[in-house]
Parts: C-alpha cells; sequence; structure tokens
C-alpha cells in the first residue's frame, strides 16, 4: 500500500492487520522504538490542525523516525502560488512518507498522482480523513474487542461529518452491525451515503431524540450541532439539548456502552461525563497516535 | 420541408435531444472542420417527437464518450457511398475527462485551474456523475 486516500482504500484484511499491529505497539511500544530509523515523515499541513498533525509527528518521533513540515499555508511556497503536485514533489525529494492536510476536497488524490513515495491524506477540507477512520476502528477494537455485531449510534451533525460518513462506510463491511443514525431532520446523512448504506442491505435506524435510543447502543459516536447550521432559531432551541450530552442521559445507556468524539468538543458532551468510564474520546486521541504508527511502519513497509 | 443534401461519405449524429445540437456542435468543436457541416434543429423524429441531427461531410475522429455523457440516446452512424455502413448506439460513459466542470466551490479543482476536470459514473441507473476529486455529484 503506497497511497491512503479513502478509508476504503484499506481492505478490511489490510484494516485487521493495522490495529493487530497497533495492538502489538500498545503492549509493547519500545519494541517499536527504533523500527523507523533513519526514515523521515513530512507533514504538509496547509491548514491547522492540532491532534492530527501532532499524532502523526509523535507516531514517527515513537518509531525512531523524524519529522519535517509546514502548518499552514502561509508559512509554505502555497502562499505563492505553488500548486500542490509541485509542493508534494518537492517534499518527496525530502522525506521518505508524506502526511498531508489541504483544505480543499481532493487535494490528496492530486499529491498522490505526482509522487511514488508513500502518501497519506490526513484531512482533505470536508471530505475524506481515513486516519481519523483507523482511529476509530482502533478504538472500537480495543475497548469493545470486536469489529462485528455492534449496535453503533451516531449523534448531531450527520450531514457534514466526514468522520461519521467516514466510519459508517468503513463499518458497513463488518457484519452484525446496526446504526442508528440521530440528528435533527436537516442535519440527516445525505442521501449518497444513505442511498449507499440500502444497496448494502446495511440494518439501521433514524431517530430525533438521542434519550429514546441511547440504551439500545454499543457506542455513541457525538458530533457537535452547529447553530448555524439550522433553517431557524425555533428548530435549533427545540432541538439543540436533545443533542448534548449529559450524565442524564448517560443514565439510560448500557453499562458497557462506549462514548466517541473525533473532537474539538464544544459544548455537545458536558464536561460531567468526562468523569464516566463509558468516556471514550481522550483515550480515542490517544489511540490515533499508535493507528498512525501502525500506519507508517505498514506504508514504509518496516517489519 | 427543409432539404439537406443527402451525404456520400461522412458522419450523421442522429436522435440528439432537440435543442442540444449546438452544445454538441461546440464541444466537437466542428467549427474547426473544412468540410460541410449542418445542425439542423427541432427536426420531426417519429421516436422522440423532435430532434436535433448533425451531418458532417467527411470522417472525423469523434469523442463517443463524451457525446454519451451529453446525450446516451443518440446514435452515431457511419456514411460510405451513401449508404450507413456502421451504426454506433452510444451509453454513458465510465470516466470524461474534460467534458464538465465541477461546480463545489471547496474542491481543489476551483483553485488549480490547470487540473483535468474528471468525473466517474456512479450509479448507471440513475446517470449519476461524481467528481473523481471531491466526490461531488455533477449537476447540470
Amino acid at each position: 500500500m503506497k497511497k491512503l486516500i479513502s478509508p476504503l482504500d484499506l481492505t478490511t484484511q489490510e484494516i485487521d492487520q493495522i490495529l493487530d499491529l497497533a495492538d502489538h505497539i500498545i503492549d509493547n511500544p519500545k519494541a517499536f522504538a527504533h523500527k523507523c530509523d533513519g526514515k523521515i515523515l513530512a507533514t504538509l499541513f496547509f491548514e491547522p490542525s492540532t491532534r492530527t498533525r501532532l499524532s502523526f509527528e509523535s507516531a514517527m518521533l515513537s518509531l525512531g523516525g523524524q519529522v519535517l513540515g509546514f502548518s499552514s499555508a502561509d508559512s509554505c511556497s502555497a502562499s505563492k502560488g505553488e500548486s500542490v503536485a509541485d509542493t508534494a514533489r518537492m517534499a518527496e525529494g525530502y522525506a521518505d512518507i508524506i502526511a498531508m492536510r489541504h483544505p480543499k476536497e481532493g487535494a490528496a488524490a492530486v499529491a498522490a498522482a505526482n509522487v511514488d513515495c508513500p502518501l497519506v491524506n490526513a484531512g482533505d477540507g470536508g471530505h475524506l480523513h481515513p486516519t481519523q477512520t483507523l482511529t476509530d476502528l482502533l478504538t472500537i477494537h480495543r475497548l469493545h474487542g470486536r469489529l462485528n455485531n455492534l449496535t453503533v449510534g451516531f449523534c448531531g451533525d450527520l450531514k457534514f461529518g466526514r468522520t461519521v460518513h467516514s466510519l459508517i462506510r468503513a463499518m458497513m463491511r463488518y457484519t452484525g452491525i446496526k446504526f442508528i443514525l440521530v440528528s435533527p431532520q436537516e442535519l440527516q446523512l445525505p442521501d449518497y451515503i444513505l442511498d449507499e448504506m440500502k444497496a448494502n442491505g446495511a440494518d439501521f435506524q433514524v431517530a430525533e431524540r438521542l434519550e429514546e435510543v441511547i440504551g439500545e447502543m454499543d457506542i455513541l459516536y457525538m458530533t457537535r450541532v452547529q447553530k448555524e447550521r439550522f433553517f431557524n432559531e425555533e428548530d435549533y432551541i427545540r432541538l439543540r439539548d436533545s443533542y448534548i450530552l449529559d450524565p442524564e442521559k448517560m443514565a439510560l445507556a448500557k453499562s458497557d456502552m462506549i462514548v466517541m468524539h473525533p473532537l474539538p468538543r464544544v459544548n455537545e458532551i458536558s464536561v460531567a461525563v468526562d468523569k464516566d468510564p463509558r468516556a471514550a474520546y481522550f483515550r480515542q486521541a490517544k489511540f490515533g497516535r499508535y493507528a498512525r504508527m501502525a500506519l507508517i511502519m505498514k506504508m514504509l513497509e518496516v517489519d | 420541408m427543409l432539404n439537406i443534401d443527402s451525404l456520400e461519405n461522412g458522419i450523421v449524429i442522429d436522435h440528439i435531444d432537440a435543442g442540444k445540437g449546438m452544445q454538441i456542435y461546440q464541444l466537437l468543436e466542428l467549427d474547426k472542420l473544412d468540410c460541410s457541416v449542418a445542425v439542423i434543429r427541432n427536426a420531426r423524429s417519429s421516436r422522440d417527437g423532435r430532434k436535433d441531427i448533425i451531418k458532417i461531410e467527411n470522417r472525423i475522429d469523434i469523442d463517443l464518450d463524451s457525446l454519451g455523457f451529453i446525450d446516451p440516446t443518440i446514435t452515431v452512424n457511419i456514411i460510405e457511398n451513401g449508404q450507413i455502413v456502421e451504426k454506433k448506439h452510444l451509453s454513458l460513459p465510465e470516466k470524461i475527462v474534460n467534458v464538465a466542470k465541477c461546480k463545489n466551490p471547496r474542491c481543489i479543482t476551483s483553485v488549480e485551474q490547470e487540473l483535468d476536470q474528471v468525473f466517474h459514473l456512479a450509479d448507471r441507473k440513475k446517470g449519476i456523475y461524481r467528481c473523481a476529486y471531491c466526490e461531488q455529484e455533477y449537476s447540470k
């Protein structure tokens, strides 16, 4: 595997291999501390990012490799009008693997078509973010011990949430998955994702109120509902509390349900939930480092 | 009744949706040809009611993928010695390059204008194309 643009570029077998490797890394990180000695990761971040860039850098440093790059378009030649393709070609001369984030959708695919070295899409606008999906899958795998026979709830903005779309597409490939989609009408999944789910025979239920369905879920994947996405203030006021996770709603959930969130969280998960052992979002962020370590090793074909 | 000389040798693009004839004329850059080209608009058709027809008095290479994208019901007839020697039925192509433009303002093609505009057929039944870069559905 040389390029990772979409989560679906990975077969379920490849995902299993990456998750297995991540398990080994988590169990014995010291054994991997020199796996990428002498290797360089270029982080080409044309827009700011906290978690993704830091976790990529942490992953490479934890493998013994080194990191170079930039963290905004202002600090690279893009500000002088250089194309994505040219920036990627240049970086290939300085690094063994590239992780690229760009505000425009499809930018990583353009870069990937112009370099021979491994390249990972670290987010292209609101489009794809495969390492977030890998992180999500690793979190589920670690905390539930399986990727099948699960009821997965998604709550909040399902229309614009790229992490939601990617995780649904990835989870659809496993057996026994039931999806519960909780959102206001304005922010329901786009039709093309719903069509894909129907075409794949996915089991799914649409709901408007979290408290009515939270009890069925093994996983609750929260996203932020933004006021500006609503057509009118009345609907926002009517529905906003339904999309804020608080201890009262957690009391209705299973004892082994896990709460995930791609972060940053604003107010959609009350800080009172952080202490609940079922709150998995900070562990999820930490798993991002291990998922990326395993991915870097696989892409660099390091044993 | 309008009379257009029948072709001895050339190409007839038939069953064009009424009104799309000039779009195809421009797409195929037929204005650059030296030979005779006739665009017949609103011709009567037993199949379509009204249709456009283009007659080209020469054998040229035609981009059938582009034509199929614009209108898959078109037929392309190759004429030799006044006879139809080949009738090509079109279908929606799997991929089109530089025929349509992505309208998603967040797509990389909106800022990097030198990139090819590439669309893939995502749903043949519904005739839906998606941008190869951002996956946005093509809307005419």
